[in-house]
């Protein structure tokens, strides 16, 4: 019987996502996923405090920051496109393919907003190219992307080979490395609005509510009048966008191009979103969540940096963290519905 | 069935003859190429991406996937290299004992995640892959093993020539037979199609779908595990960074091979193939004075492309409901996936 129930809510995720009544009482409200994040949040944050003397300082927090804003900036639109039950594993190599591109166009004399539209621009039409292929021609998005990675990656390689960019105009490291007010940062800043825009996008407009629709049920969505195809080749080209601005924030922040640049971002970009409680399935999952996920992967990075763990080190307990916080909620559903 | 592998059969036949032209073709630019000792060097170039192939398509027909490959490969190599440079006079069937064995113990625990508690294969195998390469690391603290402190009979193994082939491409080979048996020709291995064309059906049809997710895991564990010693034995070192990425490499050799990401369709030949024409690609691209950083560029066009040209056959069936000629095409495919 329990086999039963696992295959079938595999086989119709849209369909468990829907509670059988509202969570109304107490207990549910506490056991949102957004306040379980939020206690680890508090959690870690106060482990820090007693760890190091140095964690509290304003500058090094905002310091902290800049080691995952830009990759918290594509989570907020790959939240959206795998609540759409699509994914994007290109983001990575579109960094790298936008940041080769605006080092080839400084290189030809182009000035910082005309990098950030090339920056913006590159990232648009990788997104859209990816979007076009998934929907055109029904493929699944992870194949695509799988593929589309190799791409992008490899036309910065043929690009650029063993070279590497590393001047850029007057004014174009503001992006990365400026300052807004006292410690908020731009990139830092720019994040919070965009996480702003991207949660009011999702869970306030018609918008929104066509994702959740398409990823509780891609046939019933299409035949409540939503086309489908084109609201996911919007999400892929916002994957994209999003993806662009995040190479100019990095290509601007550490000041050069090599073909190798972000390696491995995209699997930090979905570990972020699947611990914000986004299912991998789609249907379902909150920025607020995402949100809150960026802080605490931020905080235990820069907690463990500060105690001198290695990067690799540091992914172990990441690798740790994803499947606890999987496995946690269905284990604890599991049994309450013996209990 | 019939028209089902009729295309399929179609399908591995186009990418064979793929392969052989570009062969035929690289060979006319470079005579070189053609030469025997430069195929088999081919065949034993490639041979560790097709065993990873072979087992990642098992994984894949089963309607999962597994990131954790190319971790498990670097864990396990790094455990058979240090065991190695301990005890140099291991005899090799012990360390190949201890390969399989560590490899089988990593897919299974990803199995066990994936099976009993019902977490997505690719989120489980992302935070495993994580686990895995971060374990490398644990183990030796970010030193290497080099070649001189490994055994004699620990690097000469893969190298040794049975017949004109080298004990490497054996062993890929006799995995390609044992899967194609495997898959055609036991239940085990038809209850895997059915597990991944249609989960549902196969469950009301007294398959336990939830073990066979386990048991592919288990294999592809195991296939890794053995191809953790074979690398290390290979380029004779070992640290935390090899086969970085390399798991990228062998969803893409099963996705030229013609193997349906959405599980039940795929052949041992396609995966075989599509290894195959990776390492085509490789390994001309010197001999042909092209860049040798034009092979990522390269590997994702035909990804893409072999993508698209496959497409037809997965469109989802709820496209074509109204279109009455393609329902029983449709139908047709659904039957014979299942």
């Amino acid at each position: 019987m329990s086999t039963l129930v696992s295959t079938s809510r595999r086989e119709a995720p849209g369909i468990a996502a829907i509670p059988d009544r509202l969570p109304v009482g107490l207990r549910d409200r506490l056991l949102r996923w957004e306040v379980i994040l939020l206690a680890f949040l508090v959690l870690v944050f106060l482990l820090n405090t007693q760890l190091s003397p140095y964690f509290l300082d304003p500058w090094n927090l905002s310091d902290a920051t800049f080691n995952f804003t830009e990759k918290a900036i594509i989570a907020l639109p790959m939240a959206l496109l795998i609540i759409a039950r699509d994914i994007d594993l290109s983001v990575a190599s579109t960094i790298a393919l936008a940041s080769t591109l605006m080092g080839a166009a400084a290189e030809a004399g182009a000035g910082p907003v005309a990098l950030l539209l090339v920056g913006l621009g590159v990232g648009l039409l990788a997104g859209l190219f990816n979007g076009w292929l998934v929907t055109t021609f029904a493929l699944p998005a992870i194949v695509v992307t799988i593929g589309t990675m190799s791409l992008y990656r490899g036309i910065s390689y043929i690009i650029l080979g063993d070279q590497s960019y590393g001047s850029y105009p007057e004014g174009f490291e503001y992006f990365g490395r400026g300052y807004v007010a006292w410690v908020l940062s731009f990139e830092f800043t720019l994040f919070l609005v965009l996480a702003l825009g991207f949660g009011v996008l999702l869970h306030k407009t018609a918008f929104g509510r066509r994702t959740f629709a398409i990823g509780q049920g891609p046939e019933a969505a299409r035949f409540a009048g939503i086309d489908v195809e084109r609201h996911r080749l919007m999400l892929f080209a916002l994957v994209g966008l999003m993806a662009g601005l995040a190479a100019v924030l990095l290509t601007s922040r550490i000041g050069s191009t090599r073909p190798n640049i972000a390696t491995g971002w995209e699997l930090e970009v979905i570990t972020m979103v699947v611990l914000g409680g986004v299912s991998i399935m789609g249907g379902s999952g909150t920025i607020p969540g995402v949100f809150i996920a960026v802080f605490l992967m931020g905080l235990v990075t820069f907690g463990m940096g500060l105690l001198n763990v290695p990067g690799i080190v540091m992914a172990i307990v990441i690798g740790c963290l994803l499947i606890g916080a999987i496995a946690t909620p269905i284990l604890i559903r599991r049994l309450a519905r013996r209990g | 069935m019939p028209d089902l592998s009729t295309l399929l059969r179609r399908r591995e036949l186009a990418l064979g003859l793929i392969v052989l032209l570009l062969i035929l073709a690289v060979g006319a630019r470079a005579p070189v190429f053609l030469t025997p000792g430069s195929l088999v060097e081919l065949l034993t170039d490639t041979s560790i991406l097709m065993i990873l192939a072979i087992g990642q398509m098992m994984v894949i027909l089963a309607r999962c996937i597994d990131l954790s490959v190319a971790a498990n490969v670097a864990l396990t190599g790094m455990i058979t290299a240090l065991l190695s440079s301990h005890m140099p006079e291991l005899p090799i069937a012990i360390t190949i004992a201890v390969a399989l064995g560590v490899g089988l113990v990593l897919g299974a625990i990803n199995g066990y995640l994936v099976a009993a508690i019902g977490i997505p294969p690719i989120v489980i195998t992302l935070g495993t892959m994580s686990i895995y390469r971060g374990s490398v690391f644990l183990l030796t603290g970010g030193e290497w093993v080099n070649s001189h402190e490994m055994g004699r009979a620990f690097l000469a193994f893969p190298r040794a020539t049975i017949i004109g082939l080298p004990v490497l491409a054996w062993i890929a080979l006799l995995i390609a037979l044992g899967a194609w048996y495997l898959l055609g020709h036991t239940r085990f291995g038809r209850e895997i199609y059915a597990a991944g064309g249609n989960p549902q059906a196969a469950l009301y049809s007294g398959i336990r779908t939830d073990r066979i997710q386990f048991q592919v895991f288990c294999l592809s564990g195991l296939l890794a595990g053995l191809c953790g010693y074979l690398w290390v034995s290979r380029y004779a070192v070992a640290y935390v960074e090899i086969a970085m990425a390399f798991e990228l490499q062998v969803i893409a050799a099963c996705v030229i091979g013609g193997i349906s990401i959405a599980g039940g369709i795929g052949s041992v030949a396609g995966a075989v193939l599509g290894a195959l024409f990776l390492g085509v690609v490789k390994n001309a691209l010197p001999i042909i004075d092209i860049s040798p950083f034009w092979q990522m560029g390269i590997s994702g066009a035909v990804i893409v492309a072999a993508v698209v040209i496959n497409s037809r056959g997965e469109r989802r069936a709820g496209r074509l409901i109204l279109r009455e000629a393609s329902i029983a095409a449709a139908r047709g495919s659904q039957g014979a996936r299942a």
